[in-house]
């Protein structure tokens, strides 16, 4: 019989509504490989039970005839950034420990409506703030994959979606959710083996996410393939009267209207994307990608975004500046932690409050984007990269006159071992120089798996889109997919 | 620019973080490189650039001034905004005395 944990989920929600096996059964396959999966410390919580009572209601459903939803029976991961209504949600702080939302986010909502249920909330850097999980309160979540040296160094996930990532690769769940400010769905999911899309800005309503960068911050599926992304984008998508950036356009059904059929299409290969000192074998992957994509019908141009090369630093600005005035709510007053000395006053309460709440690179961010937004410094910093922002957008308008689809390195490297890069805060902003032209931009851009490096580690290729083509991004995908045939996998040692 | 360990100092009591000397010596140098790296954006000519200010072209919605107009969007939850209160009075939020 198939192992049911290795299915994704259209192949659960297909079998499922066929009878070939019940929700229960799914459900309890994947209950069993969260709990033996510790050592990856990709949960913050687990919700068993959540995904049970999720599964016996579609079981349920199934004996009266009704109507399963589009993601019916299929258990997933919640990255602990979505408020889940009576389940912890910390954003991997110690600020939010033991925070228990009164109510639940929208996309969080939307995928219970569609038939999904939830097997936990998924660790992930500290608001957010980190590309390699290691920033959590709750410890690094350790990527299933390992060097073939013997070493048997932890690698690193990715992040910040790093305990979703870790978690569909290591098959603990078929699918999660994951949230992309400047690449933390695309750059974990390359460094995993996995396929992870962020929509469109606007698609996914931001209501009951934790924000960390408003202008930037988009939920989005992390999956096994591009057909299960489609799906599961398709439940968490839709306008929202609670988000006020939430885009009032009707959801198209992605999933039926996948096609890798890339005849008349052309693919942008833009030209600063070639940095110098670029690892060989990301090269490589990119131009495999570019020939698999002319096989599937493409014409490839290159094209050129002039200012690439400062999308990096803008985002840098940006971020943090819109961080420190997001998290001015973690205050100890009205939720999470509260940190008041003997005698201490309002200020103090304040001050003790965040600087115990708040680990360091939180703290960094909302520091650098303090400065940046204070008196004198405003125009120099904020202002200007503001303006760098409009020009990286232009760039993209002006590239789309020329093709319909780019394709790009997801990451500058491979998966590198926890520890590695912690010295180097730079250094480590570096691996989202690929997805933050299209975070600053507001596009459509997914990571989808290529194959493996000279150390047995994925490799990850990027397809950005114009502001609403979800779908030529996935059909892009749908053809790098086929022809890739990635089906390599992390050897199970946990 | 760069910034010394006075500013940094500055700069954490208007985030309202606390922050201890050997902190504050740790974060001054890791605060400037990030400021060196971002400084390039200067070299940029953008005096006929306007700055984004939405990156998707929207259109801000109204609501009908009147209380609980969309119950998506309505209050009434008083409950549900204090139960994770650290300290909760009166139907308030309770904090350390202000006015002396």
């Amino acid at each position: 019989m198939t192992n049911l944990t290795d299915l994704g989920i259209k192949a659960i929600r297909d079998g499922v509504a066929s009878g070939e096996f019940t929700a229960r059964e799914v459900a309890e396959g994947f209950n069993a490989n969260v709990a033996a999966a510790a050592d990856l410390n990709a949960f913050i919580v687990t919700t068993p039970d959540h995904a049970l009572s999720a599964a016996d209601a579609i079981d349920a459903k199934r004996a009266k005839g009704e109507a399963l939803g589009s993601m019916g029976g299929v258990p997933i991961g919640m990255k602990d950034l979505f408020a889940t209504k009576g389940v912890q949600t910390t954003a991997a702080s110690h600020i939010l420990e033991g925070f228990t939302p009164e109510y639940e986010s929208t996309v969080s909502s939307n995928l219970w409506a569609a038939g999904a249920g939830m097997l936990g909330k998924l660790n992930l850097d500290q608001f957010a703030m980190g590309s390699s999980n290691e920033t959590s309160y709750f410890g690094n979540v350790t990527s299933p994959w390992r060097r073939p040296d013997g070493s048997n160094t932890p690698m690193s996930p990715g992040g910040s979606s790093g305990g979703s990532s870790t978690a569909v690769s290591a098959r603990l769940a078929p699918a999660a959710t994951g949230t992309d400010t400047g690449g933390s769905i695309r750059q974990p999911a390359a460094f995993t083996g996995i396929t992870g899309v962020k929509p469109t800005y606007g698609r996914c309503s931001r209501w009951g996410v934790v924000a960390f960068a408003s202008s930037l911050d988009q939920a989005g599926p992390m999956a096994h393939d591009v057909t299960d992304c489609a799906i599961m984008l398709g439940a968490m998508a839709g306008f929202d009267p609670k988000d006020s950036t939430s885009l009032d356009m009707p959801v198209p059904d992605w999933e039926a209207a996948l096609n890798s059929d890339l005849k008349g299409k052309k693919v942008g290969i833009p030209r600063e994307y070639r940095v110098d000192g670029m690892d060989p074998e990301i090269e490589k992957s990119w131009e495999q990608g570019k020939a698999w994509l002319r096989d599937a019908g493409a014409e490839i141009v290159d094209i050129s975004l002039p200012h690439t090369k400062y999308a990096l630093p803008a985002y840098y600005i940006i971020a943090p500046a819109e961080a420190s005035s997001n998290l001015a709510r973690y205050d100890g007053v009205r939720y999470g932690l509260r940190d008041l000395p003997d005698g201490a006053g309002l200020q103090d309460m304040y001050a003790e409050t965040r600087a115990a709440g708040f680990g360091d690179e939180v703290k960094r961010r909302i520091l650098i984007g303090t400065y940046v937004l204070s008196a004198g410094f405003y125009d120099a910093y904020y202002n200007q990269a503001q303006k760098i922002r409009t020009l990286v957008a232009q760039d993209f308008e002006a590239a789309w006159s020329q093709c319909d689809v780019i394709l790009a390195p997801t990451t500058p490297s491979a998966s590198f071992g926890l520890g590695e890069k912690d010295d180097d805060p730079i250094g480590m902003y570096l691996n989202d120089v690929f997805a933050v032209p299209a975070s600053l931009a507001g596009l459509p851009a997914m990571s989808v798996p290529c194959g493996v490096n000279s150390e047995g580690l994925p490799l990850g290729l990027q397809l950005v889109g114009p502001a609403f083509d979800e779908q030529g991004v996935m059909n892009a995908g749908l053809a790098i997919e086929e022809r890739a045939g990635f089906t390599a996998r992390a050897e199970k040692w946990w | 620019m760069s910034i010394d360990r006075a500013t940094v100092a500055k700069i954490a009591s208007l985030a309202r973080i606390k922050m201890s000397d050997a902190e504050l010596d740790r974060m001054a140098p890791e605060l400037n490189n990030i400021l060196k790296f971002v400084d390039q954006l200067s070299e940029v000519d953008t005096s006929n650039v306007e700055p984004m200010t939405a990156v998707i072209p929207n259109k801000l919605r109204l609501r009908e001034d009147a209380v609980n107009a969309d119950p998506k969007t309505g209050g009434d939850r008083r409950e549900d905004i204090l139960a994770n209160a650290p300290a909760a009075e009166h139907g308030f939020f309770g904090v350390p005395k202000v006015i002396e």
